[in-house]
């Protein structure tokens, strides 16, 4: 009687609208604390709003130190490429969704 | 509900009726016991359901990521106050520099995720049964418990320092009144008078905060009260952010702010509330206004679930978030033992994302992959001038430890451009993160 509503779940997952953090690679989840992953006027720029190179290549250059950042250098180096990659691709895909 | 191995065609007919069968027994009242069936796990497996206590950065946010996530889960969220007044920027309110409005938050929004929010206070967590009792005697249900108990301030700590003194002296390091009580103690002020503050020694809630503090108010006495002091006795010979503090203090402030580390004689061993008087090992401090920060520990809800040590803060897996004292409860924010993570809104909000997705994972009985977080904290030292602290952590030896290369503070040497441009983001921070837990 236990594995029956694993299926029934699964399948409200499937048709849930928004992000499905499960999937999320390590260290996404984090960004949102300052980031909005959709445009609000902010002046922290949001996620949702750029492509997954563009992404890949700010935070190669934040970690190199070619892009002058005040916090975003710091956290960069947090991150493998492999990572960052990741990170970038997930969101970029979460737009269509 | 006794077959216990359906053929995979009858999965939805069986599981329709086992529901049935699961609410008669309850209506039954009682029968599943006669089962040797705890009733709220048994009652679980219609829908798998979720009770948050606390409803801050941690608890909000967790409740509403579960539900996203999951729209089958139930999620109760307890929390006792129907504001929530968040803590971050409310040294700017001490400052006169913002309304305390501006930092209230309600629950209308988590509510209408289809969150079932309930306005009460938890007297008890059976952790065996799954069960959790309010103080109206309702009794709730749990497959996972997540509590974000936030911290209490410890009223037993500095002799002479109790409830009835923070009317005197207050902490404020709670928003809300003690802010307002603060706040109209500087604005009473003479000028020319002495404001002293205490800090407590690690670890606490918000480790820049009590210089953020000192540093605001500074801002307000040199606008409005030139010839006044501030001295900050200091429990500890090291804070956080100190070098960018003391530079901007000599910078903004020179002459205004002395800070008193614990060698130099800064361990308030007593408060004298009748006379305002702080006193130290190595003499006492008469202030016009005084603000006593004092020692903390988990809040009373982590020791009525069994989930603090002796330290009186809340061991964790860094995985999971899960209890190291009590299976089945997780445990976010300023409570929990998490190594090189500080004690920030930023660190409750990243945990309760990490948690959320470990919870609804462990109900799908799936792995949990191990994650990583992020924090990060901004001061303000003046209106236009931000300072910042941030590191990257991943489960390491039971803990989470920093990441080697990553985080830090913002350079020491910096253009002013910088320091208005890091105050910007702070204030862009406080939007984007109380927009996503109670917007």
């Amino acid at each position: 009687m236990i594995r029956p509503i694993h299926t029934l779940v699964a399948a409200a997952l499937i048709a849930a609208p928004g992000l499905a953090w499960s999937a999320s690679p390590p260290g996404a989840a984090s960004c949102l604390g300052c980031h909005a992953a959709a445009a609000d006027g902010s002046p922290v720029p949001a996620l949702g709003s750029f492509t997954a190179e563009q992404i890949v290549t700010a935070m190669q250059a934040f970690r190199s130190g070619s892009r002058p950042a005040t916090v975003m250098d710091r956290i960069a180096k947090g991150f493998s490429d492999d990572e960052v990659e990741a990170i970038a691709d997930w969101y970029a895909r979460s737009k269509s969704k | 509900m006794t077959k216990s191995k359906p053929s995979p065609t009858g999965m939805r007919a069986r599981n329709q009726s086992s529901r049935r069968a699961i609410l008669g027994a309850l209506a039954a009242g009682g029968a599943l016991a006669v089962l040797g069936i705890p009733a709220a796990r048994a009652a679980s497996k219609a829908a798998p359901r979720v009770v948050i206590i606390g409803g801050g950065f941690g608890g909000a946010s967790c409740a509403r990521l579960i539900k996203s996530e999951d729209r089958d889960i139930a999620v109760t969220l307890l929390e006792a106050n129907s504001t929530y007044i968040a803590c971050p920027f409310s040294n700017a309110v001490l400052a006169g520099l913002r309304p305390l409005e501006q930092q209230k938050f309600g629950y209308d929004r988590v509510r209408s995720d289809g969150i079932d929010v309930i306005h009460r206070k938890v007297t008890a967590v059976d952790t065996k049964q799954r069960t959790v009792r309010l103080d109206d005697g309702k009794q709730l249900g749990y497959d996972r418990l997540v509590i974000a108990p936030g911290v209490d301030l410890r009223f037993d700590a500095v002799p002479g320092y109790d409830e009835a003194a923070a009317e005197v002296l207050p902490h404020a390091w709670k928003a809300g009144e003690q802010t307002l009580l603060l706040r109209r103690q500087l604005e009473a002020m003479k000028d020319g008078g002495v404001v002293v503050m205490s800090a407590p020694a690690n670890p606490f809630r918000c480790p820049p905060g009590p210089y953020e503090r000192a540093s605001l108010i500074a801002h307000y006495l040199k606008t409005h009260k030139p010839r006044s002091k501030l001295i900050l006795l200091d429990a500890k010979d090291a804070f956080s952010k100190q070098k960018l503090f003391e530079a901007a203090w000599q910078e903004l402030y020179p002459g205004m702010i002395e800070w008193i580390g614990l060698s130099s004689g800064g361990n308030v061993t007593r408060i004298e509330p009748g006379t305002r008087t702080f006193v130290t090992e190595f003499g006492s401090y008469r202030a016009d206004v005084g603000n006593v920060i004092p020692p903390q520990r988990a809040a009373a809800v982590a020791a009525i679930a069994g989930v603090a040590d002796q330290t009186g803060w809340c061991p964790v897996d860094p995985i999971t978030f899960e209890s190291k004292l009590q299976p089945g409860v997780h445990l976010i924010g300023d409570a929990i033992i998490a190594g090189g993570m500080p004690k920030s809104a930023f660190s409750a909000n990243s945990q309760a994302r990490v948690c959320a997705t470990a919870v609804v994972d462990l109900l799908r009985e799936r792995t949990p992959a191990s994650p990583k977080l992020i924090n990060t904290c901004y001061s303000l030292v003046a209106p236009d001038y931000g300072i910042s602290i941030a590191g990257v952590y991943r489960p390491a030896n039971g803990l989470l430890a920093d990441v080697p290369g990553a985080g830090g503070v913002s350079p020491l040497e910096a253009p002013k451009s910088a320091r208005e441009q890091e105050a910007v983001y702070a204030e862009a921070w406080f939007k984007t993160i109380t927009h996503s837990v109670f917007g």
